[in-house]
């Protein structure tokens, strides 16, 4: 202990310096605005690219899996191509606008992170700010139904909050009958194959298997797929039903999503706004 | 004697930290050489001072400059990574015994000033400048900055020190 303190005492410049020059640096980075956000800033970076490389070999090990579904969407695409090539042209009437460019845009991304175990789960993605994207745009994986909304985007990285949290709903319809609820996850199951359409009217008739599809009345465009009838519900004596389906998307081996471009996504949230105000 | 040199440095703390705060900070030129020429207080203060009191009344005056200059820590950082520096030079050039109270040019001379002038200076640049950036990416422009700033403070320091030059009669 004595050997201690007069080592302490004689090399006291330097056990000064480091408590100051530490005091001095923890003012700097507390205390400016620029420096903070500089070290906070420069962490998530470090996170990001943590999750980044983590992910190649997530990557590498579900290239079997990936690799089929790009077949399977290839060839619904090629499908597509016939179809519309084998239109007679001169009735083909194309929903686009005037400048020929068609409303929906769809961005491939990369899932970088994802969660599936817990309440809420968000899903970090590798594109960001950069390439367009905003809070509150529609995500779908491939050929395989919903994922979720944006949440939030930095520069080149965006969180999308996924239909496995609480905060999300997604407006879907029963294809058949045309039937409108709203989907919802974790209503007394946590399971994420599962997910329950709530406010379904009691008089459709609906059966086991019956295909789901996406509405058109929330941000998502119409018919995109969801998932199977797998419990029709029980009508309490109210007027709707809350029934329960099996996804098509399987949120645990999620690798690469569509981010939806709405081109009129602004004009028809400012004129939905103006509803509003009118009440 | 020992009250002479305090109410001297008092002064000179008060002078240089004035002129620094209403005169210097505004001049730079072209953004790359900005001269801080209030380190002279610090590089003047007298030998027999003890370690701490010199990091206190280092941190104290970084302190002082922060709050002027909106930066709060930045000049603090700066100051207390000045006094190590200059501790480190007195201990290594100048024996215990030193009969001269202070390290003034017209006491030591003009080698051994300018290059105890040059380590202090330069090590209060770039803690200061590296505080300020705070980022490595650009590190040749803030190196540039910094080197040009620290030949501009160093002239300005020597400059004054010739102004106020009295060699001792032995």
């Amino acid at each position: 202990m004595r050997n201690l303190w007069i080592f302490i005492s004689r090399y006291n410049a330097f056990f000064f310096f480091i408590i100051f020059f530490t005091a001095g640096i923890i003012l700097t980075v507390r205390n400016n605005i620029y420096q903070r956000s500089v070290t906070f800033n420069s962490t998530n970076q470090v996170v990001g690219d943590v999750y980044k490389n983590l992910n190649v070999l997530k990557k590498y090990i579900n290239l079997g899996a990936v690799n089929d579904s790009l077949a399977a969407e290839n060839a619904k695409l090629k499908t597509e191509i016939l179809s519309i090539k084998n239109i007679d042209t001169t009735k083909e009437t194309v929903v686009k606008d005037s400048a020929g460019i068609p409303q929906y845009t769809y961005l491939p991304a990369r899932v970088i992170k994802n969660s599936i175990t817990n309440r809420n789960n968000f899903i970090t993605i590798n594109k960001g700010k950069a390439d367009g994207l905003s809070a509150g745009m529609p995500v779908i994986s491939p050929i395989k139904g919903v994922v979720g909304y944006i949440q939030d985007v930095s520069e080149h990285l965006a969180t999308i909050r996924s239909l496995l949290h609480k905060e999300t709903y997604i407006s879907v319809s029963i294809k058949k009958n045309n039937a409108v609820g709203s989907l919802i996850w974790g209503e007394g199951n946590f399971d994420y194959r599962k997910a329950q359409i709530k406010d379904i009217p009691n008089h459709f008739k609906l059966s086991l298997k019956d295909t789901v599809i996406t509405s058109g009345f929330s941000s998502f465009p119409q018919g995109v797929l969801v998932g199977t009838v797998s419990n029709t519900g029980i009508s309490a004596g109210e007027n709707f039903k809350t029934i329960e389906i099996n996804l098509f998307n399987d949120f645990s081996t999620l690798q690469y999503v569509y981010v939806i471009k709405d081109k009129y996504a602004q004009e028809q949230k400012e004129l939905e706004a103006k509803l509003t105000n009118e009440q | 004697m020992n009250s002479r040199l305090i109410i001297a440095n008092i002064i000179r703390w008060l002078i240089l930290l004035l002129f620094q705060i209403l005169i210097l900070r505004n001049m730079s030129f072209y953004n790359m050489a900005t001269p801080f020429v209030y380190v002279l207080f610090l590089l003047l203060l007298p030998f027999g001072i003890p370690n701490i009191l010199l990091y206190l009344i280092a941190f104290g005056t970084g302190l002082t400059l922060d709050s002027f200059y909106d930066t709060l820590g930045v000049h603090t950082s700066a100051c207390v990574a000045l006094a190590f520096v200059r501790i480190l030079f007195i201990s290594v050039t100048v024996r215990d015994g030193s009969d001269e109270p202070e390290p003034t040019l017209g006491n030591m001379g003009f080698k051994w000033f300018l290059l105890y002038a040059v380590l202090c200076i330069f090590s209060h640049h770039i803690t200061l400048f590296f505080l300020e950036t705070f980022r490595l990416t650009e590190i040749n422009y803030t190196l540039l900055r910094c080197a040009l700033s620290s030949i501009l403070t160093l002239f300005v320091v020597i400059l004054i020190e010739f102004v106020f030059y009295n060699r001792k009669v032995r």
